[in-house]
């Protein structure tokens, strides 16, 4: 095992050098960093000239430069030492990727992570109800994402979402036309999502359009959108929803004790919703990051406490629980803070491009949702499009699993269809997902070249395409020696994550 | 599509005595024929490729449509689409006019074209190399395996944006050289594949058979395994393109693609998004373009995978789970893109699979 290892590590080192040579080689071939003084009348034009020569030793040929730039390189296996030379402007790149890396992190990981999770979910869904409605319906759409242009998708974002939505906002009322497709729309969409026969779905469809468009209505009456906020009511009553909901998929609905335990830890978050305001209201990272983690542990004794047959089982339920609705009174908090970010923006709250409202003045729930109306468009296109993939992967995973003999082992022994699909069939159709998802975490860091373009987002892509166009080696060569790096790894990663989940899979030691 | 679940249905049924004698090339064919999706998808890019050819002529060649894409006429109405569906009729510009009164539908026809010849040659030269590089090292093993596996791996890492730079500082955008260099970096994927499939196909009987009977390498492998292989190669091609196309309009978009006087997808909407709230149709039409034929090109591959795979065929799980015994087959589309590299080189191989050919 530590042999293979070993051997992948010194074949991807020396691919890695391979690789880096040419890529040298192209960057230099791919403009001329001369070229903006070369047509200019400046005065000073030749010493200009001859400083940026300097600057990027431009006087030695490129296959020889690349060994200087090499040297550089090599010497960041010791910390602190690392030289990854310097950009046009004289900045030392590992400083300009040192902020690129956190921004691409945080726009990638959180598209990144929520295609994963709604992907797999919407995946195994089809997959459990192949040839319905449903399944013709999502497999159009993810075909119809897959065939989608980034950078079109995010300027029809940018109108829609952000300039449109934001004169909606400036005088939020609803028209009634809306209302009445809104509600249609949604009962469509709940009858093909709730299935079953003909009077089921007439009877999800009234239900649905009635209801959304009902809401819908009552919150564009209310000033909603001006003033919007859960209030301890709906989430009380989400909770409740979230812990029912929770409880009959992980442990059953037979299983009294979990359902009770996450009841607990709901009505222990709505007493915490108001105990904890005055603390809330000087929030920082730090303490949201604690409060999440002790209600985390808070539902997981709980669970411990109720025990019942399965005491995991009860922890597990419970545990989750309490987090979802630690998260549902995160946003109730965040939304409060909603007009005062409204009028700090000028009612212009969703942004269309860059990563922050400079100059904004506010606490940290303010700040908090600055970060999160500038993060939402992007977010949004690069999602779309990896969640069509995922979608795929795990519908695929989960058709052949359950054609497997213990599939149908596990069902002739008499097994409730849920403890089948959840215990026996889902956890194994996760296993050719995991190394998918590691790829995709190694090409986390190449950031989103287009997307991040469009939305004049400061990431790694753009740090790579800036360097590209302005004729600027450095910053593309230190962008790629980072994604090439994390890629190599996170490809041997994926395969020892395989053959790990499936010890049928061995590596050749 | 439900209208197929139903042939299948009866299909399945028939099978033993109305497959009797069919060929492989025509049970292909007679299943891809009966993949709805598929089909409406070939009709619909037919006509596009047929629309973007006739409609402002190739080369020397004039088509129908009065005004070429470089004509300036005198701009009417604000350059407002004149395209009627109901009733039909085409106006004097369909699609409108840009900002200097081009006629913006033959603009958006040649784009098309130069999308479409950029995307048919990558998937071509890419397709070739793949199945050269895999079938060589999937069949030799050895160092030529090592030596081509290695520089694939190498090939990956080095980033399109690159070659696509590295084109719009040398090259003036030419639709040939953008297509082979486009080529040139993308036929990775399809190698690993071809190779998993070689590494498997080679171990099997009628491998040996042929060995024995004394057949050379060189028709072992054109004769015996590259046929069998035909499928994975067909259905990847077919996906190569769809994000071939994909590519090349980013490229465009990013200014490192095809460039003016000439046109493409990409570069229209480039040219143009700036303008969605004045002129939307100039953002409309070439990005409705690429969508088609990219959604078009992805159900074709679909439709090509369900053709070739005869493990494909349609079981509802409803249906298995009431007639009880019977192979259930792990039916269903596998992921419509091709499966990310995997450095084993045995993309979906089952759960069986090794890591490292082992």
């Amino acid at each position: 095992m530590t042999s293979y290892v070993l051997r992948r590590l010194g074949v991807s080192l020396l691919i890695l050098l391979g690789a880096s040579f040419l890529v040298y080689q192209l960057v230099a071939l791919s403009g001329d960093p001369l070229a903006e003084f070369r047509e200019s009348n400046r005065p000073n034009k030749d010493a200009l000239m001859a400083q940026r020569s300097a600057l990027l030793n431009l006087d030695v040929p490129a296959p020889v430069r690349y060994f200087l730039w090499l040297g550089g390189a090599v010497k960041c296996v010791v910390p602190g030492q690392c030289d990854l030379g310097r950009t046009l402007q004289g900045q030392p790149v590992t400083q300009a990727l040192g902020s690129a890396i956190p921004s691409t992190l945080q726009l990638v990981a959180v598209a990144t992570v929520l295609a994963i999770v709604v992907g797999i979910a919407i995946g195994i869904v089809t997959a459990l109800r192949q040839y319905s409605a449903l399944d013709y319906g999502v497999t159009f759409l993810t075909f119809l994402f897959f065939s989608l242009p980034v950078f079109w998708v995010a300027v029809l974002l940018k109108e829609f979402g952000a300039i449109r939505f934001n004169n909606f906002l400036a005088d939020p009322s609803v028209p009634i036309a809306t209302v009445v497709v809104v509600g249609l729309v949604s009962g469509l969409v709940w009858a093909v999502i709730v299935g079953g026969d003909l009077r089921r779905r007439l009877i999800t469809f009234a239900v649905a359009t009635v209801a959304a468009g009902g809401v819908l209505w009552y919150l564009g009456a209310t000033q909603w959108f001006r003033y919007p906020g859960l209030g301890p009511a709906l989430v009380a009553v989400t909770g409740v929803g979230i812990a029912v909901g929770l409880s009959a998929l992980i442990a059953g609905s037979q299983n009294r004790r979990a359902l009770y335990a996450s009841l607990v830890t709901v009505a222990l978050a709505l007493v915490a919703m108001f105990a904890l305001r005055p603390l809330l209201d000087r929030a920082t990272l730090p303490l949201i990051l604690l409060l999440g983690l002790l209600a985390v542990g808070a539902g997981v004794l709980v669970g411990y406490l109720f025990g019942g047959y399965d005491r995991r089982q009860s922890m597990r339920v419970a545990g989750l629980t309490s987090f979802l609705v630690a998260g549902l009174v995160m946003l109730d908090r965040f939304m409060i803070a909603w007009p005062s970010y409204f009028t700090a923006v000028r009612g212009r709250p969703v942004a269309t491009i860059g990563s922050e409202t400079p100059g904004l003045s506010g606490d940290f729930w303010v700040h908090g949702l600055d970060k999160y109306t500038h993060l939402v468009l992007p977010t949004l296109a690069l999602m779309l499009i990896s969640l069509a993939s995922y979608t795929r992967y795990s519908r695929a995973s989960m058709l052949e699993v359950m054609g497997q003999d213990y599939v149908r082992t596990a069902r002739a022994k008499g097994l409730p269809e849920r403890v089948v699909v959840v215990r026996h069939a889902f956890r194994n159709a996760l296993i050719p997902l995991a190394t998918i998802v590691a790829y995709d975490i190694g090409g986390l860091l190449g950031g989103a070249v287009i997307t991040e373009n469009v939305f004049s987002f400061k990431g790694m892509g753009a740090l790579f395409i800036n360097g590209l166009t302005h004729q600027d080696p450095n910053p593309v060569m230190g962008t790629f020696l980072v994604v090439g790096i994390t890629a190599v790894v996170f490809n041997l990663l994926a395969d020892l994550a395989y053959s790990a989940l499936d010890p049928r899979v061995r590596v050749k030691a | 599509m439900s209208s197929t679940t139903q042939t299948d249905e009866r299909e399945s049924r028939e099978v033993p005595g109305e497959l009797r004698g069919m060929s492989q090339g025509a049970l292909v064919r007679k299943r891809f024929l009966g993949h709805t999706g598929a089909i409406v998808s070939l009709v619909l890019l037919v006509l596009v490729v047929l629309l973007a050819l006739t409609s402002v002529g190739v080369g020397p060649i004039p088509g129908w449509w009065q005004y070429r894409w470089t004509d300036t006429p005198v701009l009417q109405n604000g350059g407002r689409p004149t395209l009627q569906l109901f009733p039909f009729s085409l106006g004097e510009h369909p699609f409108g006019q840009d900002t200097v009164g081009r006629d913006y539908f033959a603009m958006t026809m040649r784009g098309t074209q130069i999308s479409l010849a950029i995307t048919f040659m990558v998937g071509m030269i890419s397709a070739l190399i793949g199945v050269v590089f895999g079938a060589a090292s999937g069949y030799f093993r050895g160092w030529i395996e090592a030596v081509l596996m290695r520089l694939t791996d190498m090939v990956i890492i080095i980033p399109v944006l690159l070659i696509g730079a590295v084109i719009a500082y040398n090259a003036d955008g030419g639709v040939l050289v953008l297509g082979v260099l486009l080529g040139l970096t993308t036929w990775t994927g399809m190698a690993r594949l071809v190779r998993g499939d070689f590494l498997s196909l080679r171990e099997r009987e009628f491998v040996d058979a042929a060995r024995l009977a004394g057949a050379s390498d060189a028709r072992i492998i054109f004769r015996h395994i590259l046929p069998n292989a035909v499928g994975v190669i067909t259905v990847n091609a077919t996906l190569l393109m769809s994000s071939a196309i994909l590519l090349e309009t980013a490229l465009s978009y990013l200014g490192m693609g095809v460039r003016a006087p000439d046109t493409s997808l990409g570069l229209l909407i480039s040219a143009n998004q700036a303008a969605f709230s004045t002129r939307p149709w100039l953002f409309w039409f070439p990005g409705l373009f690429i969508v088609l034929i990219c959604l078009c090109i992805n159900f074709i591959g679909d439709g090509l995978r369900d053709a070739f795979d005869p493990r494909q065929r349609k079981v509802s799980l409803r249906r298995m789970k009431e007639s009880g015994p019977g192979r259930p087959d792990a039916a269903g589309a596998a992921p419509a893109v091709a499966a990310p590299d995997r450095t084993d080189g045995q993309p979906r191989s089952g759960p069986v699979g090794s890591v490292d050919g082992a």
